[in-house]
């Protein structure tokens, strides 16, 4: 059932959904990008909860004109003013007043939120609201998808993506650095605008298959599983919408393999298997490469004090110091010094002693900054300096290395 | 007394110094709330000049110049920069802005923030191509870093953060370059590299703005200095300006007399 779905072979229906979810994972990953980078991710939290009344008021208005409530143009159209109007609440509320921006979120998600429930309650007492159907808004509801429905999301998507290209430089300038960007001519608040924008036209286009509740997810957790692979802007916002194209994708075509799966939960929880698998075996940024690293520094710190200790005759109490020396056949186990290890040990005290005149020495500055107790002296100084050093400390010549 | 007001001050600057001057304040008030941090300030920038500005902490330094530039907006007050209004000056400027307000985890490599000095040459749609690329890596080789243009900027110390900005200011390609508190957290290397380009650009004919703390520096690295705290104290070339007195009116007495003395000072 499921390759079936993989390879789009369950039906009309299913087939559109699927393709549908795709493009708005694509467009949602990209969006989602700048808005985690701009570090406003929870705003569009509050702009999607704030779609709900705008949804019941035009099922409400095209009814009683006489038309079809469920027209999907008509109710998007209605979510989008009202979540514009919840977004110019958030703005005004931090801009104005004392609230900062988390609590303003907090305010307008809830209060809009509750009063789209209000309403809804309100519809299903209409005659005509019985089979309204708008709870679907809420998680999603792909069951009756149709042909229209899903070039609206296609549409859309592109859309978004083609504003996203346009203003990729802008808006990458004010998220890192919204001064320098305005010193350079950039109106930051009108980007900052498009952000939200694009966000928007993400979280609208995206009520029909994930809902308002869970929007959020398909904007935020591309971009962070994205972070985990790359230092670079232009690659987090692609691989984050491929990320989010695959979840959707896999997302649909899994909840389509079994009855009663529901599509927008199900493609984020595929999402968060991404992070997941990023969040633990990503290089150099990943939860698992960041212990195998702390874990050799920290074999390089024992090795290193154990060298100095067994140069000036001390005992090593440290267990893990000691093992370190003997798997390196540099000590017996009674904690003596081999011959190799008392050589490495000699060098280690000598680089030390040099070390030390370095720091002192103005001449040095650019080197001694450099010094953090590990780093090899070598690749610091050239072998002249150090013959000169250590012509300064005198003694026995020769142990260079 | 009279005498002594006129050093302070400056002369008051005739139509046509103010027609060539990079930047001009006229009564430029800025407020966090009811509060003015920066108090009906006139500042004349003279050309090929570099100034200091200083004055203590809270002093409104960084909100003068922010003002200036139009990245805080002024309550009061207008800027001409070249003897035009800012809007149609823009890309005679460049700006090195505070370390301190960057996130530094953010995803863009040491070439990457150059890259962005370039943005009105690129605009929205131009591809980056190799001239702009090569011209980036030229900046960046002014400021020592060249080596280092792949390195995601949160792995660089702080003084070669402060460099590669001061590199993307640069590939702004300027008359008038804006900087604010450049040498402030960094190391002593980079504090000379920083000077020296700083040097550099004066010799070019620029205009250099910096504001700055380091009070025993100020004879050594610049030519004029402006004092503020609040409003203008004074505002002059060093040897005019940059004496006890003035010193004492910025920092309230809040400089210990034994620093002063330290100081490099012309009698005054």
């Amino acid at each position: 059932m499921f390759w079936d779905a993989i390879f789009l072979q369950l039906g009309y229906n299913a087939t559109l959904v699927t393709i549908g979810a795709c493009f708005l994972g694509i467009a949602a990953g990209v969006t989602g990008t700048f808005l985690f980078l701009r570090k406003r991710a929870l705003v569009s939290d509050a702009i999607s909860h704030a779609t709900l009344p705008g949804v019941a008021l035009a099922f409400i208005i095209m009814v009683s004109f006489g038309l079809d409530g469920r027209n999907l143009i008509g109710l998007l159209a209605g979510s989008a003013v009202s979540a514009w109007f919840g977004l110019l609440c958030v703005s005004w509320l931090t801009r104005f007043t004392r609230l900062a921006e988390d609590a303003a979120i907090g305010a307008v998600l809830s209060v809009f939120f509750g009063f789209g429930i209000v309403l809804l309650t309100v519809i299903q007492s209409m005659s005509a609201g019985r089979q309204a159907g708008l709870e679907g808004f809420l998680l999603g509801s792909t069951a009756g998808m149709l042909w229209n429905d899903a070039i609206i999301i296609v549409v859309g998507g592109a859309l978004t993506l083609a504003i996203v290209l346009a203003y990729r430089r802008p808006m990458e300038m004010v998220s890192f650095d919204p001064e320098f960007a305005a010193a350079s001519g950039l109106n930051v608040a009108r980007i900052d605008l498009i952000i939200m924008w694009l966000a928007m036209a993400v979280t609208v286009v995206g009520l029909k298959i994930v809902g308002l509740i869970l929007i959020v997810a398909m904007l935020i957790i591309p971009p962070v599983t994205a972070r985990f692979w790359t230092d670079r802007t232009d690659r987090v916002a692609l691989i984050s919408g491929g990320v989010g194209g695959a979840a959707g994708y896999l997302g649909a075509a899994l909840s389509a393999s079994a009855p009663s799966l529901p599509t927008g939960p199900i493609i984020v929880l595929v999402s968060f298997a991404f992070f997941a698998v990023s969040l633990f075996f990503a290089p150099n940024r990943g939860v698992l490469a960041a212990f195998l690293r702390h874990r050799s520094f920290q074999r390089r710190v024992h090795m290193r004090q154990g060298l100095l200790a067994l140069a000036q005759g001390q005992p090593i109490y440290e267990a893990l110091t000691l093992k370190l020396l003997r798997n390196a056949d540099l000590a017996r186990a009674d904690g003596v010094a081999t011959e190799t290890g008392r050589a490495r040990a000699a060098k280690a005290l000598r680089d030390e002693k040099r070390w030390e005149i370095v720091r002192a020495d103005q001449a040095f500055e650019g080197a001694a900054a450099l010094y953090d107790g590990l780093r090899e002296i070598e690749t610091v100084l050239t072998s002249d300096q150090i013959q000169e050093i250590d012509q300064r400390i005198g003694g026995p010549k020769g142990v260079l290395s | 007394m009279t005498l002594e007001l006129a050093a302070n001050q400056g002369h008051s600057p005739t139509a046509e110094q103010l027609d060539s001057s990079p930047l001009a304040v006229r009564g430029m008030t800025v407020s966090y709330g009811q509060k003015p941090v920066v108090f009906s300030v006139d500042m004349t920038i003279v050309e090929g000049a570099m100034t200091a500005i200083i004055g203590p902490n809270g002093a409104g330094k960084s909100t003068l110049l922010k003002a200036a530039l139009g990245i805080v907006k002024p309550l009061s007050g207008q800027s001409l920069v070249f003897g035009k209004p800012l809007r149609s000056q823009r890309h005679r400027i460049a700006y090195v802005p505070q370390r301190a307000s960057i996130d530094w985890d953010f995803p863009t490599r040491v070439i990457d923030v150059v890259l962005m000095g370039l943005f009105r040459e690129l605009g929205l749609l131009r591809r980056v191509r190799q001239r702009h690329l090569d011209k980036a890596r030229a900046c960046l080789d002014r400021v020592g870093m060249g080596d280092f243009s792949d390195r995601q900027i949160g792995q660089l110390s702080g003084g070669q953060q402060q460099r590669v900005f001061l590199a993307r200011a640069l590939a702004q390609d300027a008359d008038l370059y804006l900087l604010d508190e450049p040498f402030a957290g960094v190391d002593a290397a980079t504090e000379k590299a920083i000077i020296a380009v700083l040097k550099n650009l004066r010799e070019e004919g620029k205009t250099v703005v910096s504001v700055h703390h380091d009070l025993s520096t100020v004879p050594e690295y610049f030519d004029r200095v402006f004092m503020i705290n609040t409003s203008k104290i004074a505002e002059g070339t060093v040897a005019d300006a940059f004496t006890a007195k003035n010193l004492d009116k910025t920092y309230g007495g809040r400089l210990a007399t034994a620093h002063v003395d330290q100081l490099d000072l012309v009698a005054g």
